[in-house]
């Protein structure tokens, strides 16, 4: 494919992203840090994210599956992934945290097991999403072309 | 009687009475002549004697018996009737004049013998006033002995002498044996035997003073005559036939305070002195009742004399000290008067040696500041140079503060930035206050003015006094300052009746309220407050240092700025307020051609350039972790990042300018690291600033991090450009003052 038409489609592809909530303007401050002493910054971010919050989820089915389950705990490991998600600008996956943690304080176990389910949820979406990006990302530097900059 | 005409022969047998009867009527006429002339002659003699007229009857009387008897004599013999009429006439007179007589001699007899009982009667009273010229005389001989007794006492002072003179003229007036003084012992308890007459050195004869017989003594002020066995009286050497009478009266024993002129203490005065006196034994003598007397005057005296020699050592002591205070009063004035002298000169000298170095650190600090820095160089040259300012305004005060009670010192009123001089203070103020672990708050009110017009200098001053003390004596808890536009009600203060704000519109009252947590004032030492150099017992003794001048050079500056200081507090413990009100000038638009007035944050010089800039991020959340650090790395950084507190302590050092602490790290009390740090580096040069990273910015989270001492507070997300201008804010002033 061509460069141009490359671009040209990372270009909207990253504008939906922006514009279906899945990403805000903290993502574009990540890119904007991206520079020629730090190429990969946005990409290696980006990976962090997605090992924390593997292991965030996968902890978080775990401790809503006990008996007793430990909301405190669960809080705790919610907040981490609020953080990391909203750090990178992930915003749907912020705001599902911040509804999950809610339902945390009230202890509300249907709720929260809602939450989480809803969590998992936009946070697949948005790997994929942004799996995508770095793969049309990807493609243009092999073919050669610079990734353009978001206004 | 019938005679016969017969011529009888002279001298018959008859005849022998007829010659005794002529012979003793010849006799009786001449006696009957003869006392009349004595009579007479006596009388004559006499001159006295009132009855004349009864004597010249009686001797009218006598002299006609006479006749009678002498004309008797012719009637023996023939005789004519002459004699015969003669003889009736003499008769008949002499019975006239006799009855007369003998009527008279009956008014007379009796005032006669009343003559007599008259006579008796003188004589007795002659014999009694005898008497009592006796006794006078006696009694006059007393006197003398006393006076000369007294005289002898009362010559001397020396209670000594007084006592044993005493004893020797007592001795000598009554012609005693032996004369003795007993004297209660300091217990009290016994009386031992002090001086005696003829005895040397009594020593060590001591007689329990509950004696019976010295009760007697004691309860009267007479002189009470005693049994010579007593145990007082065994003086002599016994063994003599017949013991002289013995007799004992007490002295007194007067001290000073009971001895009160016109009021002779009876019963105040409980320890008494006894004074025994022997009469010669071997000698009828008794003692008379003039001569107990006499010792009971003496007894008087002594008394007297014995207070009298108290008061004297008394008052000579009294001198003594008197003197030895007039000598250390004068030394202790010339001691003042040098030490004054000294400070004057001290600060004489001062004045001058303190402000040379004081204007060489100034000037060149700000000859410094223009050349080209670094920004920790730049850091330190502004701070060296605000603390010198401080320092030199303070000196410049407490060398003036002379000039200050005179009056003659001026304000320098100039516009300035009203805001920017409580965040200035603020700033001065947080380094001490964040080591004592105490949050600073500051509040403005919407209306105060940015700018003002006054005194800058000194109203920092005043500002940096009041809340230096707040921190001073806050040990834990925080202080809030509060700023506003005083109204006109909340003006006129109760405590502060002679303070009458006049409100125009050039001018605004400038309220400042700084409330602490601290050790609070007692209600009775606020006034005392604002007294040079005086510190209530409590504040001092805590040792918090200061001279207690700050306070009375603030109400000075306060007053010159027509405004009001004061304190409240509800008592120790409480806690403590000061709220001041300070005139101040509007910045109308009258003034703005005057203003010189250079912004002091121009919002477009940030920096770009932070190459080289050490930092520390702790973050445990990985991903955010590594997106801060892409930030600052972006903005050249040299970025160091840690996950916990531990570690962040671990890695500090003096390099670092800024540490970047994510606040919502559960587990980990970041305050406590912002202290540690803070523990850390002691001094503010080498601290790194510490920046807090939040989600959400409400007021507990902001007080939170600036009690602990953190220097801003940033809200996440962080753009590049707000990390831009917070660096540069943090790197030029050193603290970040509203949240971004």
């Amino acid at each position: 494919m061509e460069v141009g038409q490359l671009q040209k489609s990372f270009v909207d592809y990253t504008a939906s992203l922006f514009r279906e909530g899945f990403l805000d303007g903290q993502f574009s401050q990540l890119q904007q840090l991206q520079d020629e002493s730090n190429p990969d910054f946005v990409v290696e971010v980006v990976s962090l994210f997605f090992e924390d919050s593997d292991k965030l989820l996968n902890d978080l089915t775990r401790a809503l599956d006990q008996q007793n389950i430990d909301f405190k705990k669960v809080d705790a490991h919610v907040h981490q992934l609020k953080g990391s998600s909203s750090s990178i600008g992930a915003q749907r996956v912020k705001n599902a945290c911040v509804a999950f943690r809610n339902f945390c304080e009230e202890q509300n176990v249907e709720a929260c097991l809602r939450c989480l389910h809803q969590v998992k949820q936009e946070y697949l979406l948005v790997k994929s999403k942004l799996e995508t990006l770095f793969t049309l990302e990807q493609q243009i530097i092999t073919a050669g072309g610079a990734i353009p900059m978001m206004e | 009687m019938e005679s016969c005409n017969c011529i009888e022969p002279q001298w018959p047998a008859d005849e022998l009475l007829m010659r005794y009867q002529y012979i003793s009527d010849f006799f009786i006429a001449l006696a009957y002549f003869s006392i009349p002339l004595e009579l007479i002659y006596f009388v004559k003699k006499s001159a006295v004697f009132p009855y004349r007229w009864v004597l010249v009857q009686f001797g009218a009387f006598i002299v006609l018996c006479g006749a009678t008897h002498l004309i008797n004599l012719w009637t023996f013999t023939m005789h004519s009737r002459t004699v015969a009429i003669v003889m009736t006439a003499a008769k008949v007179l002499t019975a006239a004049v006799s009855c007369a007589t003998a009527l008279m001699l009956v008014h007379i007899i009796p005032d006669l013998l009343s003559v007599k009982t008259r006579e008796l009667f003188l004589k007795n009273k002659a014999a009694e006033l005898d008497r009592e010229m006796g006794l006078i005389r006696t009694q006059e001989e007393t006197g003398r002995h006393v006076r000369m007794l007294t005289h002898e006492i009362r010559s001397t002072l020396d209670r000594h002498t007084i006592l044993k003179t005493t004893l020797v003229e007592l001795g000598r007036t009554l012609g005693l044996e032996e004369c003795a003084l007993w004297m209660p012992t300091r217990s009290g308890v016994e009386l031992q035997l002090s001086y005696t007459l003829h005895h040397q050195n009594p020593f060590g004869f001591t007689v329990p003073i509950q004696l019976p017989v010295i009760n007697q003594v004691f309860s009267t002020n007479r002189a009470v005559k005693i049994s010579p066995n007593s145990p007082v009286a065994k003086l002599r050497p016994s063994g003599k036939y017949m013991q002289g009478e013995v007799v004992a009266v007490r002295v007194p024993l007067l001290h000073l305070s009971n001895f009160q002129i016109n009021d002779w203490p009876e019963l105040s005065t409980k320890r008494y002195a006894l004074m025994v006196l022997m009469l010669p034994s071997d000698s009828a003598r008794q003692w008379h009742v003039h001569e107990l007397e006499l010792v009971e005057v003496v007894a008087d005296q002594v008394a007297v004399a014995l207070s009298h020699a108290a008061i004297l050592e008394e008052s000579m002591r009294a001198r003594d000290l008197l003197m030895d205070q007039n000598v250390a009063l004068d030394l202790a004035r010339r001691e003042a008067e040098t030490a004054v002298r000294a400070r004057n000169d001290f600060l004489a000298v001062m004045n001058h040696e303190m402000r040379t170095p004081m204007h060489a650190i100034v000037a060149l600090s700000s000859l410094l500041q223009e050349t080209e820095l670094t920004p920790e160089q730049r850091l330190m040259v502004e701070t060296i140079l605000k603390s010198s300012n401080l320092l030199a305004t303070l000196i410049n005060d407490v060398l003036d503060l002379s000039r200050l009670e005179d009056g003659s010192l001026q304000l320098d009123i100039e516009p300035f930035d009203l805001h920017g001089l409580f965040k200035e203070v603020i700033n001065l103020i947080k380094p001490i206050a964040s080591v004592k672990k105490l949050f600073v708050t500051l509040s403005m009110s919407s209306d105060l003015p940015e700018y003002a017009i006054g005194d800058e200098k000194r109203l920092m001053q005043i500002m940096l006094n009041v809340v230096g003390n707040a921190v001073k004596f806050s040990r834990e808890g925080g202080i809030s300052i509060s700023a506003s536009v005083a109204k006109s009600d909340s003006l006129r203060d109760p405590r502060a009746p002679d303070f009458f704000p006049v409100l125009s519109d050039n001018h605004f009252y400038l309220r400042v309220q700084v409330k602490d947590t601290g050790s609070g004032i007692s209600p009775q030492d606020i006034p005392k407050l604002f007294t040079k150099f005086a510190q209530s017992q409590s504040l001092a003794a805590k040792n918090s240092g200061g001279s207690g001048l700050g306070l009375a050079i603030c109400k000075r500056f306060v007053n010159l700025m027509d405004g009001h200081i004061w304190l409240e507090s509800e008592g120790l413990g409480k806690g403590c307020t000061a709220i001041f009100m300070v005139k101040l000038g509007l910045r109308g638009r009258s003034n703005e051609a005057k203003l010189q007035y250079v912004s002091r944050a121009p919002v477009n010089h940030v920096r770009t350039n932070f190459t080289g800039l050490k930092v520390i991020v702790m973050d445990d959340n990985g991903v955010s972790r590594m997106v801060t650090k892409g930030l600052l790395v972006h903005l050249g950084c040299d970025v160091a990042t840690v996950s916990s507190g531990d570690e962040c302590l671990k890695v500090v050092n003096n390099e670092h300018k800024v540490v970047f602490m994510d606040v919502s790290i559960p587990g980990i009390d970041i305050y406590a690291v912002a202290v540690r740090i803070h523990e850390k580096f002691a001094r503010r040069r080498d601290r790194p600033l510490i920046v807090a990273l939040t989600g959400n910015t409400d007021r507990v989270t902001k007080e939170s991090c600036m009690r602990v001492g953190m220097d801003g507070v940033i809200l996440k997300p962080v753009s590049v450009d707000k990390m831009r201008s917070v660096l540069s804010e943090l790197l030029d002033h050193g603290v970040l003052l509203e949240a971004q």
